[in-house]
């Protein structure tokens, strides 16, 4: 019986905290392969264009220099690359993919230079089916070379720190005259309601401008049936103006929203 | 809500660019060595930033930052959970000369296998080829070893012309670099549990045992040996190496007689398979130029006597090398990650 297929590899620290790396997929891994034997091929025809100069001394030490640097680009690419840049190729590294140990610890050379030279096994009898058959099977998406070598290869974002300017404003705030529908508001909205609200200010400059406004204009109309401010609260008041007082409400206590 | 978010951004982020800064250090310099205070520090950024995300995984409706978090506290694991030696910078002398061939000696098990199997072969090609002559298209499927040997030595000491004039750089290059990739697969196919690596092993024997035979049968003993001799003693125990590490591999898979999880047994063989396997790589860079620029010429151009010569003397430095160099210094580093 084969173990059932899981996105994410959860690492379990000696701290007790627990946090979890996203697997790339098999076909994802494959357009990966395909942009690096692109590479592959356009740095041997770089190559090859310079060793011409070579046979210009020599017809023979030109062909010799050709096969070497042929064979040492097949070969070295992968390692290489994903040595000099922990884990990553140009392929994996266009579409956020990074290679890493299963213990989510550091990688090393031994393990990159094994799961690289295991791949003329992954790549039988052709189109890496070996190696496609191994990792459709495995739980962590694992090719023979990433077993041998205890890898894997993770979907890797850099993510940048959360942007919580949205939320930091420090401007006045209508809502806050009315402490207990305040109060009443904190405990009518779910954790997931209030989430949503607060992703929505962190990713308002992601949205175009229509989509925006329609999307302030739904939760708004939302949040304001939940509990019903007096008309001064919020006259005046954008849709998202009045959501950033929502969000305001419920993540920043009244003793921090006083200091 | 459970924790005032403002506050708890305000308060803990300088601590989280910090030591996103230290990451993105260790990651662009990996050969950056920290003193114990900086190590103390990043410690601590490290552990901080743990059980911030301890406190943030509770608060379901922020998950940006508890992704964020995730990603800080991954990499910065991976630095400071590391027990596995980071060994110096490669010194080439000093690995080809200590570290190969005491992860050769090590195994050496392994490498005796290699050769039983690659002589079970050989018997085999050697009791066809001598009781069934017919079957030398199936053992030995080469065109120029198809022919009587006596007619082709004849050929070959009649030769007016260097049948590898302006071809030698490339016949060279294409040895060693065909021999390489036959090695690389000799050693990858031992995760077939190194059943596949014992057939191949097994293969080259009964072409090369065929071949030997053929020859001496035919009373061309001299050639053969001043023919296979000057590159052979380096090209055969490389294939012989590469199917050691083939066999490691395999052994590490099954795990006979170990109590260590396949995981652990894995990482245990890794760094000795890359050795090996570079080993394998230089001996074949050697073989490649014999065989190009030597081998191929026989008498009257080159006495057999003196390729033999030469070929024995090869055998016998190998043998030193493997037997003997870096048995002083039984701590030298036994590993290739210092390959960097």
């Amino acid at each position: 019986m084969t173990p059932s297929r899981v996105s994410t590899l959860i690492i379990q620290t000696p701290e007790g905290i627990a946090f979890s790396l996203p697997l790339a997929c098999p076909v994802t891994r494959c357009l990966a392969w395909v942009i690096d034997f692109a590479c592959i091929m356009g740095l041997i025809s770089v190559v090859s264009a310079f060793l011409r100069l070579a046979s210009l001394i020599s017809l023979d030490l030109g062909r010799a220099l050709s096969i070497v640097a042929y064979f040492v680009l097949q070969i070295g690419y992968g390692i290489v690359c994903e040595w000099s840049w922990r884990g990553q190729t140009v392929g994996k590294r266009l579409l956020g993919l990074r290679v890493m140990d299963t213990q989510g610890l550091r990688l090393q050379f031994s393990q990159v230079v094994l799961r690289n030279l295991l791949r003329i096994v992954d790549s039988l009898p052709a189109f890496y089916l070996v190696g496609g058959v191994v990792c459709l099977l495995n739980a962590r998406a694992q090719r023979l070379g990433d077993l041998i070598a205890n890898t894997i290869v993770v979907r890797h974002r850099k993510l940048p720190e959360p942007d919580v300017d949205q939320l930091l404003a420090g401007k006045y705030n209508s809502l806050r005259d009315y402490p207990h529908l305040e109060a009443r508001l904190r405990q009518r909205v779910s954790p997931p309601e209030a989430g949503l609200a607060l992703q929505a200010l962190l990713r308002r400059d992601q949205l175009d401008l229509k989509a925006r406004l329609d999307l302030f204009e739904e939760m708004a109309s939302h949040f304001r049936a939940l509990v019903v401010f007096p008309p001064e609260a919020c006259e005046g008041i954008t849709a998202e103006q009045y959501i950033r007082n929502v969000v305001d409400v419920l993540f920043r206590p009244r003793v921090a929203a006083k200091r | 809500m459970i924790i005032d978010l403002q506050k708890f951004l305000e308060t803990e982020r300088p601590c989280w660019t910090e030591l996103e800064t230290i990451l993105l250090k260790l990651e662009d310099e990996p050969n950056w060595q920290m003193d114990l205070a900086q190590l103390k520090h990043f410690h601590y950024l490290y552990e901080r930033a743990s059980a911030d995300l301890g406190k943030i995984v509770t608060f379901a409706s922020e998950p940006e930052t508890r992704h964020y978090l995730e990603s800080l506290v991954a990499r910065a694991y991976g630095e400071i959970h590391e027990s596995r030696e980071k060994a110096a910078r490669l010194h080439l002398l000093q690995w080809f000369f200590q570290t190969f061939p005491q992860t050769f000696r090590r195994h050496i098990r392994a490498f005796w296998l290699a050769v039983g199997v690659t002589l079970a072969g050989c018997l085999f090609g050697g009791l066809a080829i001598a009781f069934d002559p017919d079957s030398k298209p199936v053992l030995m499927p080469f065109s120029h070893l198809q022919g009587n040997p006596a007619e082709r030595v004849a050929h070959e000491e009649q030769a007016t012309h260097d049948p590898l004039a302006g071809e030698r750089g490339g016949f060279s290059a294409m040895l060693m670099t065909h021999n390489t990739q036959v090695s690389i697969f000799a050693m990858a196919l031992g995760a077939t549990w190194g059943i596949g690596t014992i057939l191949l092993l097994f293969y080259n024997g009964v072409i090369l045992g065929a071949v030997a035979v053929d020859y001496i049968l035919a009373g061309q003993s001299r050639f053969l040996a001043g023919w296979l001799l000057p590159h052979g003693s380096f090209e055969i125990p490389a294939i012989l190496i590469a199917g050691q590490g083939g066999l490691i591999l395999g052994g590490a898979l099954i795990g006979w007689g170990r109590s260590t999880s396949l995981k652990n047994r894995l990482r245990a063989v890794a760094p000795d398979l890359v050795t090996l396997i570079f080993g394998v790589a230089v001996l074949l860079i050697w073989a490649g130029f014999v065989e190009s620029f030597l081998s191929q010429y026989h008498e009257p151009i080159i006495p057999y006597l003196y390729k033999i010569i030469f070929g024995l003397v090869e055998l016998a430095l190998l043998s030193l090398l493997l037997g003997k160099s870096g048995a002083s210094d039984p701590s030298a580093t036994p590993v290739t990650d210092s390959l960097r």
